[in-house]
């Protein structure tokens, strides 16, 4: 499946935005799962819908929202620019933001899910033995809630990989510059003759997906083996 | 050691109000449930907040409502025992094990890891999981990491009661040899199998709806003729202690009181070790003069202290044994018959087989 410079940088560009929009996503969500479940603070119902907004507006609604916003004009894309030099629009980086809030409600969900889970009085037993709250985090909570980590990892890194709406809203579609492999591939498919790099570019769409999956399954059953403690050989 | 308790918190229907002190040795807390014994442990250990009052371990304030001190469960190095284990499951038994030891105090010194596995038989289960490991295995694993963690007391929240009889047994005899042992932690036991805390506990506090209703030492307390409805007619029955004389052929042993001779089957305990004999009030039989002819033997002379008659037909007595002390039920139309008062001497006719082999002990 031999690529052109085009699609090449566009397949490039979205592993790239989905790599980073995943390991930026990946720690707030973490963070924001853990004040949903644990905390107890007013306005916790206004986080969650805030959190879970991305996933019930349309994504052309939530780019334009990030363009009003993040444009170099809006109120946070000024700011960013005036003290830090930073652009989003028009931007990988715009992408990259893009991805993080379109894939964050998903994180948050499998984080939280997997938080819910875990009893609480193992960490009280935790505490009891001395081990300090960050200790009892480290030691008893994380280790329990890594699957729905990684299944948080896998779901904001296929969003990442497939987000088009918000993402074309907000960076537009340049290629060599913001045109990710969903915007590539809706390119090539508005030129007369452009099915052949569209369907090159489908086939390692699939190949990605498949490989994401399969990757995270094998995770996922170390680490349940790990938790459960199933020994390697059964 | 003490642990000085004064603490009061709302509890749905009732308020819990509680005082007492708990001296070295091991202090059983008995009640219903609802009584208030996990609210209490778990205030201890730091899991829950009272309203007001205090808890001061020995020189350390734990909590103090005035002075707004309360020390987070991490800090308070309380050794608690669940009664559902609560061990890690993504650890093995020797890594549960460590994470106690890994957070003790550095300096701090106590047996080795090796010696509390060896302490409570679980070196041929170091390698396992928790889900491997059967409810008594499970309990002596939390144990020896509650033990691991060099904690500076034992609480204890009904570490048997998941647990069905044999199993019981299975972890028993490590509590006693926890209780003898050099360790000489001072241990809190919550608890509301009366067998069992006859068969550990020092001093005994019973709770009823969230207040401390008696309190005092372990043979004192179960003596106590006013006990009787709190912990139930089926329950009740003092704790005497006997040393061991001999080991008959036939199975049955000689066991030796202030009082006299008691003989009992199914003896464990090596000649010569003192142990204790809990023997139920229901099982305990009266009579004026020395009674002949009968298929028991264990005819113990007694004086009557006190007689307690309830609501009910039944009557409680409590009976001096030449220094030990036997509570007897009766019904109060024998108290009438008899004419039992204070001061009466009279026979306590114990029935040997009615003491129960799980109820020996050291």
């Amino acid at each position: 499946m031999m690529l052109d410079a085009v699609s090449w940088d566009a397949l490039r560009l979205s592993l790239l935005v989905a790599c980073t929009a995943t390991l930026v996503a990946l720690p707030i969500a973490l963070w924001v799962a853990w004040l949903l479940v644990r905390g107890q603070f007013r306005g916790k119902a206004l986080l969650s819908a805030l959190v879970h907004l991305p996933l019930v507006l349309p994504p052309v609604v939530t780019g334009y929202l990030l363009l009003i916003g993040f444009g170099r004009n809006g109120p946070f894309g000024g700011v960013l620019y005036d003290v830090f030099g930073i652009t989003l629009a028009f931007r990988w980086t715009g992408a990259v933001l893009a991805a993080v809030i379109m894939g964050f409600p998903l994180m948050v969900r499998a984080i939280r899910l997997a938080i819910e889970a875990v009893d609480p009085k193992l960490e009280q037993a935790a505490a009891t033995l001395g081990a300090k709250p960050a200790s009892v985090f480290a030691s008893v909570t994380l280790p329990l809630i890594a699957p729905g980590i990684l299944a948080g990892a896998v779901m904001g890194f296929a969003k990442a990989i497939g987000e088009f709406g918000a993402t074309i809203t907000f960076v537009a579609n340049i290629p060599g510059q913001t045109q990710t492999l969903p915007s590539a591939i809706y390119s090539f498919l508005q030129v007369p003759g452009g099915e052949g790099r569209a369907i090159a570019l489908v086939l390692w769409a699939c190949l990605i997906a498949i490989t994401a999956i399969a990757l995270s399954e094998w995770l996922a059953q170390r680490v349940a083996k790990r938790i459960r403690g199933i020994e390697d050989d059964i | 050691m003490s642990l000085d308790l004064n603490i009061t918190k709302r509890l749905g229907a009732f308020t819990l109000d509680l005082h007492f002190t708990a001296q070295n040795g091991v202090t059983a807390v008995f009640g219903h449930s609802g009584a208030g014994k996990t609210t209490l442990i778990n205030a201890v250990a730091g899991l829950s907040e009272p309203d007001s009052g205090h808890i001061t371990l020995n020189d350390t304030r734990l909590f103090d409502a005035a002075c707004r001190i309360n020390l987070p469960a991490h800090k308070r190095r309380m050794g608690y025992v669940f009664q559902d284990a609560r061990l890690f499951p993504h650890m093995d038994v020797t890594q549960n094990l460590q994470f106690g030891l890994r957070h003790a105090p550095t300096g701090s010194t106590g047996p080795s890891l090796d010696e509390v596995a060896e302490l409570l038989g679980l070196t041929y289960l170091l390698k396992r999981r928790p889900t491997d490991l059967s409810g008594g295995e499970k309990q002596r694993v939390a144990l020896g990491r509650a033990l691991l963690s060099r904690p500076r007391m034992l609480l204890m929240d009904e570490p048997l009661a998941a647990l069905d009889g044999p199993r019981k047994d299975d972890i028993l005899p490590y509590l006693e040899r926890l209780k003898s042992g050099a360790a000489g932690l001072p241990i809190l036991y919550v608890s509301h199998a009366l067998d069992e805390i006859a068969r550990l506990a020092d001093q005994l506090v019973i709770l009823s709806k969230g207040k401390v209703t008696a309190s005092g030492s372990i043979f004192d307390v179960l003596a106590d003729p006013t006990i009787l409805p709190l912990v139930g007619v089926r329950q009740a029955g003092a704790v005497i202690q006997a040393i061991v004389l001999e080991h008959g052929d036939d199975g049955i042993s000689t066991l030796k009181t202030n009082a006299g001779f008691i003989e009992l089957p199914g003896v464990a305990a090596p000649v010569g070790t003192l142990v204790r004999l809990h023997v139920l009030a229901q099982d305990v039989i009266l009579s004026r003069t020395r009674p002949t002819g009968l298929s028991s033997v264990n005819i113990l002379p007694v004086i009557v202290k006190s007689i307690r008659t309830g609501d009910g037909p039944g009557a409680a007595i409590s009976l001096d044994a030449a220094g030990d002390q036997l509570l007897a039920r009766v019904t109060a139309r024998a108290v009438q018959d008899l004419e039992l008062t204070s001061g009466v001497s009279c026979f306590a006719v114990i029935k040997a087989t009615s003491i129960a082999a799980t109820s020996i002990g050291r």
